[in-house]
């Protein structure tokens, strides 16, 4: 298991495009993978509505959980995702 | 002659066009599922929503595949939200206590509906977006049509109630002929977003809820009829007219004149750029309102400086040498913004709204005023500047005041108030222009809200009542040497045209599809003309009278007037 926690870097949060990037990307990697804001309950990341109503603003911390063997592949690259601003 | 009943519907007409088409009605809003045990077990219901979604998901996607940008971002949202986890989750629970797969689904989007809601801001605005979609899963699991707009590949009129902002936006205008809903007034949302994309249109038409699907109707926009089932005559009739219409307008581009020579330039109103090459087209010698709202809406957040500088060059540029009076943001009531003003209120056309809104949120106003101000530092247009919704003598005093501080040249204020209207000489001391805006000024002046149908009659700019205060402000404009600007839909009718004229209006300014009709009926008239029209409309009772009385008027002085008055709409 591997935990990263990453600033969100778009402008508006994480709302409709870049969740929808995320949670993409989370599916994609076929890894159980949950997220929290800052030290919040966790919830599942692959959820578009779990990761909206989270309610997540820029500059927020958020954290990510993972249960996979490339872990640290799959952080970088969710990490990239939220730290853009997607907004710009 | 068809075997079906020949039926005729009266309502408020959009312009001078007509059409005619097979009929597709906007699907209704589906009921709220009753909450019932069910009487499948928890498993089959559970497989019907699995059902449900990946068709609603499917269709989404492929929604999605066929458009780009933002349209595409939240189709594609939407599709995962129908197949979320999370929410499947709560749904298979509900289900476990009894429940239908309909009830439990709209339980279950309705907890991340309410929870989206309490976020406010961005996110609350995605909880519009959650409901289409429990609605199109629940319209899957009984086997119903979508709500929403209907797609066809052949062109169609579409009956609705009415028409949300977020509906029109998804609308194919390519295969709209026309336009017809049960609800809303000739200065509606639905009758603006009409009139500019020169959609023959009719509002307010009680009895359209009996239109079916298929229906072959005839769309009179100029006498505000709708034919069910026409007969072969006026099939034949309305073919003839649509043709004859095309013809006569495709005519001269000449410069808005009096029959004397007296000009009134005639502008567009524009809601975005895409108009452009439509309004110069038809001849326009400008933009006397261009409506930043929809600039808002489409970017579903505040633009930046940055991304409104680069709209307003490219406005600009398409009008070099050209006026141009853009309106800052008016938000509120018919067009509200969450990220503006969230806040509940009961009277919103009495409440935050234009100029109040914007003064309550001065950063969003200094750029929008500082994007314009860089736009026009490097652009040849004529670039003036409006705030709406101007009630008192003081915030006209604020705005001007501001723009002129950052840098804007020739700044102005919308009178859509009776307040402003009355005070008019004394805001035109501070203003550089007035432009008045009649759709406003008429549902504050009658007390009649224009987004009601049930109150849509008020909605005349032809009351004297009106009249009279745009007269006011004509004179003040005149005492003071400032141009008086009409922008509202009353420019668009082309005998009221006349009358706004000889009140003291200096420019009429209109959908571009309206300039051609407008243009032919001010070269019928003389300054004096349009003068004596005007004191005949401020003497009588009502808006039927004043119209009725000037078009007699009207063809007194000048016999060989060819029907100037093709905008009259049945009470």
């Amino acid at each position: 298991m591997a935990e990263r926690t990453i600033r969100v870097g778009s402008t508006h949060g994480l709302h409709a495009r870049p969740a929808k990037l995320f949670v993409q990307a989370v599916a994609q990697s076929g890894a159980p993978v949950t997220i929290a804001k800052n030290s919040g309950k966790a919830v599942n990341a692959a959820s578009i509505l779990g990761v909206i109503s989270l309610g997540i603003d820029h500059g927020d911390y958020v954290t990510l959980n993972i249960e996979s063997d490339d872990a640290d592949a799959v952080l970088d690259d969710l990490a990239e995702i939220l730290s853009t601003d997607h907004d710009a | 002659m068809t075997d079906t009943t020949t039926q005729t519907l009266t309502g408020a007409g959009i312009g001078q066009g007509v059409a005619i088409g097979p009929v597709l009605r906007m699907a209704d809003p589906l009921p709220e599922p009753a909450d019932e045990h069910s009487t499948r077990t928890p498993d089959e219901e559970r497989e019907r929503v699995t059902g449900a979604v990946a068709i609603v998901a499917d269709d989404l996607r492929g929604r999605a595949a066929k458009v780009s940008g933002t349209a595409a971002d939240v189709l594609e949202a939407q599709s995962m939200m129908a197949e979320d986890s999370t929410l499947l989750d709560d749904v298979s629970a509900r289900i476990e206590t009894g429940k239908t797969a309909e009830r439990a689904v709209f339980e279950g989007f309705a907890v991340f509906r309410d929870m989206l809601v309490a976020l406010g801001g961005y996110m609350g605005e995605r909880a519009t977006d959650l409901d289409d979609v429990a609605q199109r899963v629940i319209a899957a699991l009984s086997g119903g049509p979508a709500p929403g707009v209907p797609e066809s590949d052949t062109p169609f009129i579409l009956v609705a109630h009415d028409l949300a902002p977020a509906d029109t936006a998804l609308l194919d205008l390519t295969k709209v002929l026309g336009l017809i809903t049960r609800e809303g007034g000739p200065t509606s949302h639905t009758a603006i977003l009409a009139r500019e994309k020169a959609i023959v249109a009719i509002v307010g038409v009680a009895g359209s809820d009996a239109i079916a699907n298929g229906d072959v109707v005839v769309v009179d926009a100029a006498a505000g009829t709708v034919t069910v089932n026409p007969d072969e005559t006026l099939r034949a009739e309305t073919q003839q007219r649509i043709d004859e219409r095309a013809s006569a307008l495709s005519g001269s581009v000449e410069p808005g004149a009096l029959a004397d020579g007296t000009p009134v330039p005639l502008l567009a109103n524009l809601g975005s750029t895409d108009g452009s090459a439509k309004a110069l087209e038809a001849g326009a010698e400008g933009v006397g309102l261009f409506r930043t709202e929809f600039l808002f809406l489409d970017q579903r957040m505040a633009p930046t400086v940055e991304q409104q500088r680069e709209q307003y060059t490219r406005l600009l540029n398409d009008f070099p040498g050209k006026k141009v009076v853009v309106r800052v943001l008016d938000a509120g009531a018919d067009k509200p913004l969450e990220f503006l003003n969230d806040a509940h209120e009961d009277n919103p056309a009495l409440g935050l709204r234009g100029l109040r809104s914007l003064r309550a949120n001065e950063d969003l106003l200094r750029e929008q005023l500082t994007a314009l101000a860089e736009a026009d530092a490097v652009t040849n247009a004529e670039l003036w500047v409006m705030a709406p919704m101007v009630s008192t003598v003081e915030e006209t005093r604020y705005f001007v005041d501001l723009a002129t501080e950052l840098g804007l040249k020739t700044v102005g204020v919308m009178v859509e108030v009776p307040s402003a209207a009355l005070l008019a000489d004394r805001i035109l001391k501070t203003a550089a222009f007035a432009s008045i805006g009649t759709n406003d000024l008429t549902q504050y002046t009658l007390a009649a809200d224009r987004l009601l149908g049930s109150v849509a009659s008020f909605q005349d700019p032809w009351h004297p009542a009106v009249l009279r205060l745009i007269g006011e402000v004509g004179a003040a404009g005149a005492a003071a040497g400032k141009p008086v600007g009409i922008c509202g839909e009353a420019a668009a009718d082309p005998m009221l045209a006349v009358v706004l004229v000889g009140l003291g209006a200096t420019t009429l300014s209109m959908s571009p599809s309206a300039i051609a009709d407008v243009r032919l009926s001010l070269r019928s008239f003389t300054l004096d003309q349009a003068k004596h029209l005007a004191e005949v409309a401020l003497a009588a009772d009502g808006a039927p009278e004043a119209r009725a009385a000037v078009r007699a008027a009207a063809a007194d002085t000048t016999p060989t007037q060819p029907h100037p008055d093709r905008n009259e709409t049945p009470q």
